[in-house]
């Protein structure tokens, strides 16, 4: 005689017996970018085998974030969180404690060149920070040997991340392109150690990103070579074009400092105005995270023209000028020229 | 040299033109105000005003992005309904102003704090009410010279209910019906400028130009008359004093500002004639006889 109870037992064993090799085959791996631009770059390497979840959404400023429960909930459940690192989310670390995830914190700036923020300390500094990310033991076991060598010697200097400043470090290191390049690189090897079954998948779309940012960078070259010499000074709200500048050839002055949580001083923006009219700049520039008033008002007393909003530390929705990151390099050097140039 | 020092920062920079009218605009509506709120012992109510207006703020901001009238629109609104329940709980029930007015303005902070949440936003609240003092622009200016015209106006047409409330409760009751209204209107003059404040200064800073020399000024004389002009003096050169600090000492503006009305208020502390420190141990001549 069969009885109810066998019955349903034996209806859901069924269902699950087919259901659950479709869903093991089309699971993707759970990972979580710390801000929209890594997101960007998870999203054309991993594609559809990863199911990302982006904490510092579009136009949001993952200087001075702070992580919801949702969030905690995302990190504790990701097998990968990635972390652009040289002190950029200082909130990361807690974060990852405190939700008791079991992820692995892959640091994509890994083997980028950082720059300091104030560029007489550039050699000392750079080297500690550089280390000091390097230094953090969240074990990932990807390839950096390149790293290791560094990574015992200064393991303190691991310690200076814990907190919202950057530690003299500019962490902006994505306005390269080929920095970016490194970015992907590093999150291709990361996807691959977590999910070794989606090799091919990672590195074809790995290839044909990288090629993409190839074309990118050489766009973005020759628009800085078709600006006048003279007049390659971009003025921003806040730090965040250190590395552009160093691999693109232009100069760049800010008056908030790399953090956007510093306040400016009378004494600052008085500098900036008396270097805006004795070199003639031409414009300034606005950034999608950044409290725009002080930009306009330098603006209106120096005589520069208003040069429009530059992405810096986020993109913007995925239906505005720079959705995604080549976009925002895009938007970027467009809005540049057209200010410079004219 | 004196020139360059003193001067030439003003007259070489509209920034700190601006960043000077905009400060001396605050110092004329909330050094009374401040003067008002101290005799009344509600000194700390300008802190608890401040949280209230802050979540307000930060729903315009949500709304309209950085725009003055939304922030400012939302701060009054939300800042006025705390200071109004508030007023009207400790005037009919059994709960003294403090109580009520902790109550309700923690009320509307963790309303806020979680509208905010509700939009998916991550803009830090804080950060984004930083105002800046080397920012102002011309709308800044004029909402912040409005509303200390409206204060002093306000004040000067409440004086004397306002004065009495403060020595006699008690007596303002027997004699008229005027306190609670008169009480209400001052709160929402206190909501103002701290609104006003909140662009120039961000929200808690402005608090510090309220309090500090008023309670600076209180330890120099007890006439009211004088008391009033005195925090409004000693206000507006901490705007001057805090600014020439930033410029040339390379300091964030904003604190300089509060530190040196702070500054005033120790040296006071000090040196007041009336219940200093070194006052009280050196007593004057005329106490001997």
């Amino acid at each position: 005689m069969i009885s109810r109870r066998n019955v349903i037992i034996s209806i859901s064993t069924a269902m699950l017996a087919l259901a659950a090799p479709a869903a093991m085959a089309a699971e993707p791996i759970r990972v979580v970018a710390s801000f929209s631009i890594l997101g960007d770059f998870v999203k054309e390497v991993g594609g559809d085998r990863v199911a990302l979840t982006t904490l510092v959404g579009p136009d949001g400023d993952a200087h001075v974030f702070s992580p919801s429960t949702a969030d905690a909930r995302a990190v504790a459940e990701a097998k990968l969180v990635f972390v652009n690192g040289l002190g950029f989310e200082g909130w990361m670390d807690r974060l990852v404690e405190s939700s008791g995830s079991k992820a692995k914190l892959v640091t994509v700036s890994q083997g980028v060149e950082p720059i300091a923020s104030e560029e007489e300390d550039e050699e000392e500094e750079g080297g500690h920070a550089h280390a000091g990310e390097a230094g953090h033991e969240h074990g990932h076991d990807h390839d950096h040997a390149r790293e290791a060598a560094h990574e015992h010697e200064h393991e303190e200097a691991g310690h200076e991340h814990g907190h919202h400043h950057h530690g003299g470090l500019d962490p902006h290191a994505w306005q390269s392109v080929p920095n970016a390049k490194i970015y992907v690189a590093n999150i291709r090897d990361a996807l691959i150690a977590a999910d070794p079954a989606g090799k091919a998948d990672y590195e074809k779309n790995a290839t044909a990103y990288l090629a993409r940012l190839d074309a990118l960078d050489a766009e973005v070259r020759e628009a800085i070579a078709a600006l006048p010499k003279e007049g390659r000074t971009i003025i921003t709200s806040h730090d965040a074009f250190g590395y552009f500048a160093k691999t693109y050839g232009v100069e760049v002055v800010a008056p908030q400092g790399v953090s956007t949580e510093a306040e400016p001083t009378a004494k600052e923006v008085a500098e900036l105005i008396r270097q805006i009219k004795a070199e003639g700049v031409k414009a300034v520039f606005v950034e999608n995270i950044t409290d725009p008033r002080l930009i306009k008002q330098i603006a209106d007393e120096s005589a520069a023209k208003l040069g429009g909003a530059l992405y810096s530390d986020a993109l913007s929705s995925a239906d505005g000028p720079a959705g995604t990151y080549i976009d925002m390099m895009r938007h970027n050097i467009k809005t540049l020229s057209a200010g410079l140039s004219s | 040299m004196v020139y360059d020092f003193l001067i030439a920062p003003f007259a070489d920079f509209a920034f700190m033109k601006r960043a000077l009218v905009g400060a001396t605009a605050l110092a004329l509506g909330a050094g009374p105000i401040g003067v008002f709120l101290m005799l009344r012992r509600l000194s700390l109510t300008g802190d608890a005003m401040a949280h209230a207006i802050l979540p307000g703020a930060g729903v315009g901001y949500l709304i309209a992005g950085l725009s003055l009238p939304a922030m400012t629109i939302g701060g009054l609104v939300a800042g006025i309904t705390v200071a109004v329940l508030a007023g009207l709980v400790a005037r009919h029930t059994a709960l003294k102003e403090d109580a009520s007015l902790a109550a309700f303005y923690l009320l509307s902070l963790a309303l806020g704090v979680m509208l905010v949440s509700l939009r998916g936003s991550n803009v830090d609240l804080l950060h984004v009410l930083f105002g800046t003092v080397l920012a102002l622009d011309n709308a800044t200016l004029v909402l912040l010279a409005g509303i200390s015209s409206i204060t002093l106006v306000t004040l000067a047409a409440i004086y004397r209910p306002l004065v009495l409330e403060c020595v006699d409760p008690g007596f303002l009751r027997s004699v008229s019906n005027v306190g609670t209204p008169v009480h209400l209107m001052f709160l929402t003059l206190v909501v103002m400028n701290l609104v006003g404040g909140f662009h120039a200064l961000g929200t808690l800073l402005a608090v510090g130009l309220m309090m500090l020399p008023a309670a600076g000024a209180r330890l120099w004389t007890q006439d009211i008359t004088r008391l009033l002009i005195l925090s409004v003096l000693a206000a507006m050169a901490a705007g001057y004093a805090g600014l020439l600090v930033s410029y040339h000492a390379g300091v964030p503006a904003g604190p300089a500002i509060i530190l040196v009305a702070g500054a005033f208020y120790i040296g006071s502390l000090l040196f007041g004639t009336e219940g200093g420190i070194l006052g009280r141990l050196m007593p004057a001549r005329h106490l001997e006889a």
